[in-house]
């Protein structure tokens, strides 16, 4: 015969308020199985809990109910308390009587008599509870970072700082990503490549961390703990250990002038190239789409200049298998494609701008490139179309972003800041030139960003108009941008050298495909999902998965930098145990009814189920069956339904529990 | 047409929101429209301005707010609604006679009576102007049509 | 080709040089056009100005007519008309209620199921080679200035043709005849519209800005395909010159004008010789 106590919270006023909890308390003592019952003011507290375990021991109480909050909230904390008092955690069971029942009824009649149902449902449930142990799995203590951007530098450097392994796949032949790239960064306008490639340089040296570079994720298996990742090494056509990085092969090749990506197309690049001379690893790659001698068997020169001998124009993609305990993600993100062919239709548009038809229309990455030192023009600002300085710049936000029509509807959170900072940056080195700001709003919440702002408006003269631009048109070699100032009530028509459009920010390319291999999930924009948006930011519901940086959202340098530190303290956490404890109420075959039909192996989303063989002790085959693996279950129940021989279950929600329940409503 | 605008059409949006539609009927703006549906065509947000201006000018129409300066071009709208119902397709000389009239009672100049006086041999001359047009033999359908149309219900 | 034929008020009125255009012109393409019979106005700018519900139900009319007459695709050379009878099919196909509504309003039964086509489709639908293979004269004097205006664009999900922004279905029409087309911009600005007798000054100060840039970017002509333009750049061109004190001189084709020629058909047989401005 049970024995169940059940305990039943006024939760103060939440519950006490709408559901009589003496009248409640009355009615299930009488339920079969139940040994006692009672209720408390506040039974999550220290008091309370104290009771829980008290009546535990007295009653020898072989199972628990709490009539109380939502299991989200403390199912953890009664599930410990009854492990303080020697009852099996899984023995435990709550009866949501909040937020199920007094939250969402007023008749304190009716709620009483459903508080009372909801309970009888937990004591049947608990009647049938099994005693559970946790599962216990090994941990590879090695991590993966996908990316090798700011936020994948940060966070591979802590989780190697704290003692273990990192593998960083990243798929440009550098690291670095679009930080690289920049040319300073605001608020402090620190040059970029001269705060990034002292980290980068560490990467590339740290005893801890493998960096493949030039290098994408092919396939992710297994569980947390327990990753098995096949990684494909593109064929860089150049052998890293035999190259010295002398230069001479890329002095030598004939096709110079290809567009380079680094420089988003500002610049040009040879075919055997280094995307910029920082670069980690500092080493070549050749682009087989232009080679010459990978195309049509011609050229070939750099083979012939090389005295390392590292060129290879044998060399093939390899795949390359390695076990790591958790995955970092820190994809980074992508430009919007103004005016591009779009993955969506519905995001085509702003070919009223004339990116692409006129030369001195670019965008914000772009205009880094032109800013930059390191950049195609050394730093001097150059228009694209004849090379004069251009006198008068017009920098238009908000292009693709916060745009329901033909763009995307959220706001991009860095523009306003970098646009305030190339409107700086662009006086600084134009003393006579004017830049023309066209915002709708200038959102500038972190620290120093206010004053940044005012400091670009104030100090460095920049004209700022609140409207959007309507049509941009070129006459006689002049760019005429048509826009509006609200706030005056006037349109505003500026002949511009150049004009920089704020492009929105996206996620990489690929990076769905990415998520499907780890089954995380992203959203209808290609966002990374994290765990909760407020208290769960780096986690994702991919146990061992976490994300940081702007694959997760648009965010800047600090944010990413931060939610790195954020994700490899998370990584870190999970390598803390010696063993990972996983819930045990997981799915199970009863493999001697099991027909082995696989209907539970082909449902489950999270190929947890296995083909499997039963043998004999001396190994003489019985028959096939399915087989759960306890380390991917999670516990969803799919297998359970399209069983067609009931032989699968789910433990802590068996078949028996679920009619018990039902039976004793009806 | 915004700049000539006494209220842009962003700002007739805005009054709308804040319920002030009075003064939006009572804009020039909505009359100086040319309905160029360039408005609609950029807005990030779909809103449906060039619709707008059009519910403006029937609604400022009915309830009898035209702004005085642009009442010509209502008269214009007007004419020519008339026109159609009356001959199904428009009879352009019956046109401008009856705006042209409707023009001077309004403001009392003779010069609009007698503007582009000299149009009509130069059209003659390329046989531009036809006293009568080909006709729609169901006339009848047509004023049935309108007042169905404008019978408010 | 057998094509439904709306022509519009304009077309049958001081417009009808641009009829006369597309018929010599169509003729020697073998389209045949069967003129919608009892076509009525399609409202124009007054009733969508005016009267929301007319400015469906006068349309909704032509369609019914349209479909009555076994037509599944008409031509309707006039922009304004084009827009306002696509824009009536596709809310009457896509709403029940407002095809009951219209019926009974219209006296006949529509469904909205008509495709409305302008002059510039129906080139596409003979097809550039063909047009290529007709050649008889390039049109190699002509520095052209096509000039879309606003609704044969516009709204992009109402009459979903070329790119709103950037269109090019004239200027690839052109150059396949040989002729040279130039960039400029006012290719979608709009000229005034139909108000040349409600607001002549909005006109003039509108299409006066369209002919400067042409000029200004080395067109000797514009090319149209909507009356209301012509006769806001064209017949009004005299006004223009008188008020702002400048000389255009600029010619102004209708699409069909161009192709009429570069055909081999005399200007006589397009109706040019009527245009207020002539070559130079």
């Amino acid at each position: 015969m049970s024995r169940i106590g059940v305990f039943i919270c006024w939760c103060g006023e939440n519950i006490a308020r709408t559901v009589d909890v003496d009248v409640v308390a009355q009615e299930v003592s009488k339920f079969p199985g139940v040994r006692c019952a009672m209720n408390y003011k506040y039974m999550c507290s220290d008091p309370g809990q104290a009771l829980v375990r008290e009546k535990i021991v007295a009653e020898k109480l072989d199972s628990v109910v709490i009539a109380s909050c939502s299991p989200h909230m403390h199912l953890k904390t009664f599930r410990r308390a009854a492990q303080l008092a020697g009852l099996n955690p899984y023995k435990v069971e709550m009866a949501n009587i909040r937020e199920h029942c007094s939250w969402v009824h007023h008749d304190r009649a009716k709620a009483t008599a459903k508080a009372a149902s909801l309970i009888r449902l937990s004591a049947e449930k608990a009647r049938l509870d099994h005693e559970l142990q946790p599962i216990r799995v090994p941990v590879t203590r090695r991590a993966l970072v996908i990316g090798g951007g700011v936020a994948g530098i940060q966070a591979a450097l802590d989780i190697a700082d704290a003692g273990y392994e990192v593998v960083m796949v990243e798929r440009n032949p550098s690291i670095g990503g679009k930080m690289a790239g920049l040319s300073e960064t605001f608020p402090t306008l620190d040059c970029s490549q001269c705060i990034l490639t002292p980290r980068m340089v560490e990467v590339g040296q740290h005893p801890r961390i493998k960096l493949y570079s030039y290098s994408e994720v092919e396939s992710v298996e297994g569980y947390i703990g327990n990753f098995t990742i096949t990684i494909r090494q593109k064929a860089r056509y150049v052998d890293i250990s035999k190259c010295t990085g002398c230069g001479d092969c890329w002095s030598v090749c004939p096709l110079k002038r290809n567009k380079s990506e680094f420089d988003y197309g500002m610049g040009v690049r040879a075919s055997i190239y280094v995307p910029f001379p920082q670069a980690v690893p500092a080493r070549p790659v050749i682009d087989a789409k232009t080679c010459a001698k990978i195309i049509r068997n011609g050229c070939g020169l750099c083979e012939k200049k090389c005295k390392a001998g590292a060129i290879n124009f044998q060399d093939t993609d390899k795949l390359v298998e390695e076990k790591v305990g958790a995955v970092v993600v820190a994809t980074g993100y992508k430009l919007y494609d103004i005016g591009e062919k779009q993955d969506k239709a519905s995001l085509a548009g702003y070919g009223e701008y004339g990116y692409g038809k006129y030369k001195d229309v670019i965008d914000s990455l772009q205009f880094e490139r032109l800013l930059s030192a390191s950049g195609p023009t050394n730093g001097v600002l150059k228009r694209p179309s004849d090379g004069t300085e251009p006198k008068n710049v017009v920098f238009i936000s908000c292009v693709g972003s916060r745009d329901n029509a033909k763009g995307l509807p959220y706001c991009s959170k860095i523009c306003c800041m970098y646009t305030a900072k190339h409107a700086m940056l662009y006086k600084h080195k134009v003393h006579d030139g004017q830049a023309h700001v066209f915002y709708m709003d200038i959102r500038a919440g972190g620290k120093g960003y206010e004053e940044f702002v005012r400091r670009a408006i104030e100090q460095d003269g920049a004209k700022y108009y609140r409207g959007r631009v309507s049509k941009i048109t070129q006459e006689d070699g002049k760019l005429v941008v048509r826009g509006a100032d609200t706030l005056a009530g006037v349109p505003i028509t500026v002949e511009a050298d150049l004009v920089v459009l704020a492009a929105a920010m996206r996620p990489a390319d690929g990076v769905a495909e990415l998520a499907q291999k780890l089954n995380v999930g992203y959203d209808e924009f290609g966002f990374l999902l994290e765990s909760h948006p407020k208290l769960r930011p780096v986690e994702t519901n991919a146990a061992g998965v976490f994300v940081c940086g702007a694959c997760q959202a648009p965010k800047d340098i600090p944010e990413s930098v931060a939610q790195a530190s954020a994700a490899a303290s998370k990584v870190a956490v999970t390598f803390a145990a010696d063993e990972l404890m996983r819930e045990p109420e997981i799915a199970g075959i009863n493999e001697q009814t099991c027909v082995a039909c696989y209907a539970c192996l082909r449902a489950c989303p999270y190929h947890a189920i296995e083909q499997a063989e039963v043998r004999t002790p001396r190994g003489v085959f019985v028959k096939h069956t399915a087989r759960v693996n306890p380390g991917l279950c999670m516990g969803c129940g799919t297998c359970v339904a399209v069983c067609p021989s009931k032989s699968a279950d789910l433990e802590g929600f068996t078949e028996q529990q679920i009619y018990a329940m039902v039976e004793s409503l009806v | 047409m915004a700049a000539q605008m006494d209220i842009a059409p962003n700002r007739l949006i805005r009054l709308l929101q804040l319920g002030r539609e009075r003064e939006a009927l009572d804009a020039q703006s909505i009359w100086q429209c040319v309905s160029c549906q360039t408005c609609a065509t950029r807005c990030p947000k779909s809103v449906n301005c060039a619709g707008i201006m059009d519910a403006l000018r029937q609604l400022s129409m009915e309830e009898g707010r035209v702004s005085p300066a642009q009442r010509r071009v209502m008269l214009f709208q007007k004419a020519f609604l008339d026109n159609i119902r009356r001959n199904g397709r428009l009879y352009e000389l019956e046109l401008i006679v009856q705006f042209k009239l409707a023009g001077f009672m309004h403001d009392r100049r003779f010069s609009l009576l007698f503007k582009d006086a000299t149009l009509a041999p130069k059209l003659n001359k390329r046989k531009k102007l036809h006293l009568r047009g080909k006709k729609v033999r169901d006339r009848a359908v047509l004023r049935r049509i309108f007042a169905r149309s404008m019978d408010n219900s | 080709m057998n094509i439904g034929y709306y022509p519009g008020c304009a077309l049958h009125g001081s417009s009808d040089d641009y009829e006369e255009s597309l018929r010599a012109c169509l003729k020697t393409l073998d389209v045949k056009l069967q003129e919608i019979d009892e076509w009525i106005c399609c409202g124009a700018t007054a009733a969508h100005s005016l009267n929301q519900k007319l400015s469906i139900a006068l349309p909704a009319r032509n369609l019914a007519l349209a479909e009555r007459g076994g037509f599944g695709e008409i031509l309707a050379p006039c922009p304004m008309c084009s827009m306002q009878l696509i824009k009536a099919q596709k809310a009457l196909a896509g709403n029940e209620g407002l095809r009951r509504e219209m019926s009974g309003i219209v006296e006949l039964e529509v469904r909205g199921t008509t495709r409305v086509l302008n002059l510039i489709q129906v080139f596409g639908q003979i097809g550039l080679d063909r047009l290529k293979a007709a050649l008889k004269s390039p049109l190699k004097s002509l520095s052209a200035a096509c000039y879309y205006g606003c609704l044969l664009t516009r709204p992009p999900d109402v009459v979903e043709f070329d790119d709103c922004e950037q269109p090019h279905s004239m200027e690839a029409i052109l150059t396949a005849l040989g002729a040279k087309t130039v960039d400029w911009s006012y290719r979608t600005e709009c000229c005034g519209g139909g108000m040349t007798m409600a607001s002549e000054e909005t006109v003039l100060d509108l299409s006066h800005k369209i002919l400067s840039n042409a000029a200004a970017h080395g067109a000797n002509c514009l090319v149209v395909a909507c009356p209301m333009c012509h006769v806001n750049l064209d017949m009004k061109q005299p006004d223009i010159e008188r008020r702002y004190g400048v000389r255009h001189g600029m010619v102004i084709y209708y699409l069909s004008d161009v192709v009429g020629m570069a055909l081999g058909l005399p200007e006589s047989a397009l109706g040019i010789n009527r245009h207020f401005v002539g070559k130079a």
